[in-house]
């Protein structure tokens, strides 16, 4: 089983406005909780969206699992949470029970359906994340941090080797945000499950991961948050007092 | 006239069988196209048929014939759509635009060209379902058997790429055939939707069941099958209402349509007065 699960090599990406990601490369390890973090507009999105095949990588490479993007299949490794907000139309009429089932559709073959075993999957996932009471309400009807975590449900119900978090936690309050951080750390360690989480909140996703990745548009910074917040790099771009500031926390 | 003898007469039970196989078609496909914001593919598409239809009537293909030109163009046109949306920096709204002003306009010119509007051509814009043959009904059936089969296969795909694009393809879903597969069968339904209510209301057929389904269902095979019922309830109940009232058919089906809506509308309300706005 390949201990490599991303890895880019000089990847970049390019938008009509010009390059939005030049010459990235680092690679993650099983088990690693990487936080990806950067000013807006530094290419935090657009770097897992790459990864995941959703936006053309213009040059260089990238691999998952040990397998070069274009040739990867086995999407049932994967999990996807994006930011919630953006995702859902407010009308759309699929119960919680229903979206969570989407994110089976990795693991079934043509053509797709879902058995019983799978419903008491679903319900199990539902249950483990507090929101089996949920199961029958619309999707429309939830709140931000419901519908949060009825989308990290659909991310990890096919159990996941990798999971990849764009902003998860835009919508949400400082409180919830924290419990949901928490959350994450909690798959990682208890499933050992691979996760990279894009965020703006550098000191709250210091508290959990276990490397950090800060991005503007070229790496600056790859390594554990100790080093984040001893780094000469981070001090010169922020200034002492803001690294200390954002590391006050870990 | 009464209703057993509306029912006896084997050109009513054509109308009544092409009718609600053809609105069950419409009203299934609907859910995924209004879900995708794609609801004006229709009108895009039946414009399209309206140009087709011309080149048919102008090579003198009446009727069932007519399909054999008409299906293909249409197909085509709506692979030019997704096309155009997905390689040529279009939106689908812009995309079907385009297509539908080029069918419309291709429509005008052979129509003129042929001699002027005749009522081969004016029977498609507004629909005769009361002239529909026994073969056209067979086409009606064996379509809407393939069609409800494809959706069956492949429903958890379309129901994948209506709710998200970005988590469908990271579910390993393959996005752009199955839009393909929805387009095509949209293109075919709204060909063989033409006779029924006309080029000018077949939207409706697509979109009213599914915006009426919307403000009721709980869940979203709930929804497909809501849809579906309104469908063919407004295609029996505007038949019938049409010819004891001596009404357009097409027209009168489109608004047992509209009426369903507004009744869905005012039970959402009531039911979720908070919902509602």
């Amino acid at each position: 089983m390949s201990d490599k699960i991303v890895t880019t090599e000089l990847l970049s990406c390019s938008y009509r406005e010009g390059r939005v990601l030049e010459d990235i490369s680092f690679q993650v390890e099983r088990g690693d909780y990487v936080g990806i973090v950067g000013p807006n507009g530094s290419g935090k999105s657009t770097l897992v969206k790459a990864l995941l095949g959703l936006v053309t990588i213009s040059k260089g490479s990238a691999s998952l699992f040990g397998t070069p993007l274009p040739h990867f299949r086995d999407w049932y490794k994967v999990g996807y949470l994006p930011q919630s907000l953006h995702l859902v139309n407010p009308v759309f009429p699929a119960t919680v029970h229903e979206t969570v089932g989407l994110g089976l559709l990795s693991l079934k073959r043509f053509p797709k359906r879902l058995n019983r075993a799978d419903n008491d999957k679903i319900n199990t996932i539902l249950d483990e994340l507090g929101i089996l009471d949920l199961e029958h309400k619309l999707i429309g009807e939830l709140s931000g941090g419901q519908l949060q975590r009825v989308l990290l449900a659909r991310a990890i119900v096919n159990d996941p080797e990798l999971l990849v978090l764009d902003e998860p936690t835009a919508a949400l309050d400082p409180e919830t945000r924290g419990r949901f951080y928490a959350m994450i750390a909690s798959i990682n360690r208890s499933r050992g499950v691979t996760v990279l989480l894009v965020t703006h909140d550098s000191g709250a996703i210091g508290e959990h991961a276990s490397k950090m990745l800060y991005l503007d548009k070229k790496i600056l910074f790859y390594g554990s948050f100790d080093q984040f917040c001893c780094s000469h790099e981070m001090s010169s771009l922020f200034g002492e007092h803001s690294q200390h500031l954002m590391c006050h926390r870990h | 006239m009464n209703l057993l003898e509306i029912l006896s007469y084997g050109f009513i039970q054509r109308a009544l069988l092409a009718g609600t196989l053809i609105a069950l078609l419409c009203s299934v496909l609907g859910v995924f196209l209004v879900l995708r914001r794609l609801s004006l593919i229709g009108d895009g598409l039946a414009h399209v048929t309206f140009g087709s239809t011309a080149i048919a009537l102008a090579l003198k293909m009446y009727s069932a014939m007519s399909l054999l030109v008409s299906m293909p163009i249409v197909l085509l046109a709506s692979i030019g759509i997704l096309k155009l949306t997905e390689k040529g920096r279009l939106s689908g709204d812009a995309a079907i635009g385009l297509v539908s002003a080029l069918g419309i306009s291709a429509g005008i010119i052979l129509a003129s060209v042929g001699g002027g509007y005749n009522v081969d051509l004016l029977s498609y814009l507004f629909g005769n379902i009361l002239s529909i043959r026994s073969e056209e009904v067979v086409i009606a059936a064996l379509l809407c058997v393939g069609v409800l089969l494809l959706v069956t296969f492949y429903y958890h795909e379309l129901f994948a790429i209506s709710f998200s694009d970005e988590l469908a393809k990271v579910s390993g879903v393959r996005t752009s055939y199955i839009n393909a597969i929805l387009v095509l069968l949209t293109a075919l339904s709204v060909v063989l939707a033409m006779k029924l209510v006309g080029i000018m209301l077949i939207s409706s057929l697509l979109i009213v069941p599914a915006a009426a389904a919307l403000q009721l269902a709980r869940g979203f095979k709930v929804c497909i099958i809501l849809a579906a019922l309104q469908g063919c309830s407004s295609v029996v109940i505007g038949i019938i209402i049409s010819i004891m009232s001596n009404l357009p058919a097409s027209a009168t089906i489109v608004m047992v349509n509209l009426l369903f809506f507004t009744v869905s509308c005012v039970i959402r309300r009531i039911i979720h007065p908070k919902n509602s706005n």
